[in-house]
């Protein structure tokens, strides 16, 4: 593997049991990702991008083939080692935002902070950091149910950036906002692209977000069908 | 994580609240209903005790084998002796003599021909003498419908519903029929100093109470009784101590070839009474067996449905990059915390109850008037030491297991599984 890839699948074939049959979902994915990469999955719907994001993340594991992240297997990651590679390096924001609707938005992104059993005056300043990076350092007392859909996504992205991960995956970030808090937190994850080098990587169908990416891997029938690098005209 | 998991149990009221009001419901039914049955079942062998087996009883071993017989031609000798022998050696129990006698009550009209006749369970206890016990401890007093105790010789007690029967009134006179101690006709006229009505069909059947010298007297028993009953003085009945004094008396008195010879028994070794106190000791462990089985259950299933509201969550939890034997071993300790919860505030509740049966009971006097058999008539709980954790420990057992199962089903379930819960 060449130094500044830090995901690479092989021949990743992904196939789910349905019935009788199996039903193929990735079907070859041959990829390679570099560090400070800020890269969209697209394609139709039932193409691919949630199952493969779900096999970076460590959630899934490939039927055939390789995925490495960090180096690593995926395959060989036992249960303990795939929740420390999440715990430390895989941040994950989703469509719903998934918050803790029990917890507030400090405890929700001190959480992974506590799995990872950092002390307590670094914890707090890790909390405050990755709040202020996206700008609710006056809301975190609140609970998710008073905050409006735009806060919610942002204090996802500050729940998986508190950790200052490589990786963060993205599935459909945007799909539940409207087109100004969209742009408020695309903005809000490139900057934090450039200036900690995380990796970010994005399922969507959103021409919004597309225009944010340098890098573009559309998805057909579990199949790359095209893999557009778009850096040098943004430069 | 003790702390955030606490947050989420405490501000989470649907994880809580009803897992807590379960336990709390388990338990508080497991501390009061042991206290309210050890309270019964003690009040059955303090019944007991009182009317007819003492806490430990001395007949002739021939009397004993034909007891519902009243055969007083078996009855002990030197009767007066053998007390003050067992004064001395058993200075912390009492000792009393008591005579039944069956017979015919006879009522008199005016020019003394019979009026009403009837079948008479005759008892005999120290009435008269000054601080005799005995009246107290048949409830003599308590019972009484009209007039006073006998004050001298020569007065009975009858019962009030013969009284109302044959219409006979405080001040008349009663004749009782029987047969002495020797076999010959006995007969005995009684002035009725007051009637009695104990609440209990078994006890109110034609019963005569006179005291125990008329009794000996009239039935030729000098010196003799039919059985001398003992009490400890504390009035408990204690298990260990009646063996050792049984057993100390046995071998000292008793003969197995002399069928004349005393023979001590104890409260256990009479009318099945020793299956009672079984009862009562291990109606605790009965309750917590049956508690522990049908609580975990419940719980399983408030653990499951529980447990499936927050698939999601456990999602996240694992995409944040915890274990899923750490996520389990979680809601085990939340298991822990609302058990204990739960636990305090049954056990809490439990015994505010059983205190409150215990010091002003519950009278069920009208519901127990007719019925035949020997049982307390105001229900009392007991609250013993063990109250304390019967129902607390198996409290939190019942809710770690319930949801120890209930865990299980995420356990299994794959990460990726888990994890598409998240997705809309
Ligand atoms: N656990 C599973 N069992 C069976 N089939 C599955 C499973 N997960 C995904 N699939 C199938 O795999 C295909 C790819 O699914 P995937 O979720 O990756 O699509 P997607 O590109 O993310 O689509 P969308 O844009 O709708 O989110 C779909 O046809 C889906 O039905
Ligand atoms: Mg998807």
């Amino acid at each position: 593997m060449e130094n500044s890839s830090i995901i690479k699948t092989e021949n990743l074939i992904k196939r789910f049991p349905v019935g009788k049959t199996d039903f193929t979902a990735l079907n070859g994915i041959n990829l390679t990702m570099g560090t400070g990469e800020f890269a969209g999955l697209v394609g139709p719907s039932g193409s691919g991008k949630t199952t493969l994001l779900n096999i970076i993340g460590s959630l899934d594991t490939p039927s055939e083939g390789t995925a490495y992240v960090l180096g690593k297997s995926i395959s060989l990651l036992t249960h303990a080692q795939s929740a420390k590679l999440r715990n430390h390096h895989i941040g994950f924001i989703f469509q719903t935002y998934n918050l803790l609707p029990v917890y507030t938005v400090y405890e929700n992104v001190e959480f992974a902070l506590l799995l990872q059993k950092m002390t307590g005056a670094d914890r707090k300043k890790a909390v405050m950091d990755a709040l202020e990076w996206v700008g609710l350092t006056d809301k975190i007392y609140s609970k998710p149910s008073m905050l409006s859909g735009g806060e919610c996504q942002r204090v996802a992205i500050a729940r998986s950036m508190v950790k200052r991960p490589e990786i963060v995956l993205a599935d459909e970030p945007t799909a539940n906002l409207d087109s100004k808090n969209s742009h408020h937190i695309l903005q809000t994850m490139k900057v934090l692209n450039r200036e900690l080098k995380t990796t970010f990587i994005f399922a969507t169908h959103d021409e919004k977000v597309m225009k944010y990416l340098d890098r573009i891997i559309s998805l057909d029938d579990g199949k790359v069908v095209k893999d557009e690098i778009l850096t040098a005209e943004k430069y | 994580m003790i702390k955030f998991i606490l947050k989420g149990i405490l501000r989470d009221r649907s994880r809580s609240l009803l897992p807590v009001i379960v336990v709390a419901a388990g338990v508080f039914l497991t501390v009061f209903l042991s206290s309210y049955l050890s309270g019964v079942f003690s009040d059955m062998i303090d019944l007991s005790a009182r009317f007819t087996t003492g806490h430990v009883k001395i007949m002739t071993r021939a009397y004993a084998e034909n007891q519902e017989q009243m055969p007083n031609d078996l009855a002990l000798f030197n009767v007066s002796a053998l007390k003050s022998e067992l004064i001395s050696e058993y200075p912390d129990m009492e000792w009393v003599e008591r005579i039944h006698f069956g017979g015919l009550l006879d009522v008199p009209d005016e020019n003394g021909e019979t009026r009403g006749q009837g079948p008479a369970a005759g008892t005999a206890i120290d009435l008269l003498s000054s601080g005799s016990s005995e009246p107290e401890r048949m409830n003599v007093r308590k019972s009484l419908v009209k007039g006073s105790l006998p004050a001298n010789r020569g007065e009975a007690l009858i019962s009030d519903d013969f009284a109302e029967k044959f219409d006979v009134s405080v001040g008349n006179e009663i004749t009782l029929f029987g047969s002495t101690m020797n076999g010959s006709m006995m007969f005995k006229t009684f002035v009725v100093s007051g009637t009695l009505r104990f609440g209990n069909a078994f006890l109110d059947r034609g019963a005569v109470f006179i005291d125990i010298l008329d009794a000996q007297e009239a039935l030729d028993m000098n010196d003799a009784s039919g059985e001398i009953l003992g009490y400890f003085n504390d009035r408990e009945y204690n298990d260990l101590k009646a063996l050792s004094v049984k057993e100390k008396f046995n071998a000292k008195y008793s003969s197995i070839t002399d069928e004349f010879s005393p023979e001590m028994l104890r409260l256990v070794d009479q009318n099945d009474m020793g299956q009672y106190l079984m009862m009562s000791e291990n109606v605790g462990s009965i309750m917590i067996i049956i508690f522990v089985l049908a609580m975990s259950v419940v719980l399983w299933n408030t653990g499951l449905l529980g447990g499936l509201r927050r698939y999601s969550e456990y999602g996240i939890r694992l995409a944040l990059g915890e274990e899923k034997k750490h996520i389990y071993g979680t809601t085990i300790l939340e298991a822990v915390l609302i058990g204990i919860i739960g636990s305090l505030v049954g056990t809490a509740l439990g015994l505010g109850g059983a205190w409150y049966l215990q010091t002003y009971g519950l009278n069920l006097g009208s519901v127990t008037q007719n019925m035949g058999m020997m049982i307390p008539t105001v229900l009392r709980a007991k609250i013993s030491p063990a109250l304390f954790y019967i129902g607390f420990f198996p409290g939190v057992i019942a809710t770690v297991l319930g949801n120890a199962l209930a865990g299980l089903a995420i356990y299994k379930r794959k990460t990726s599984r888990l994890f598409k819960e998240l997705e809309v």
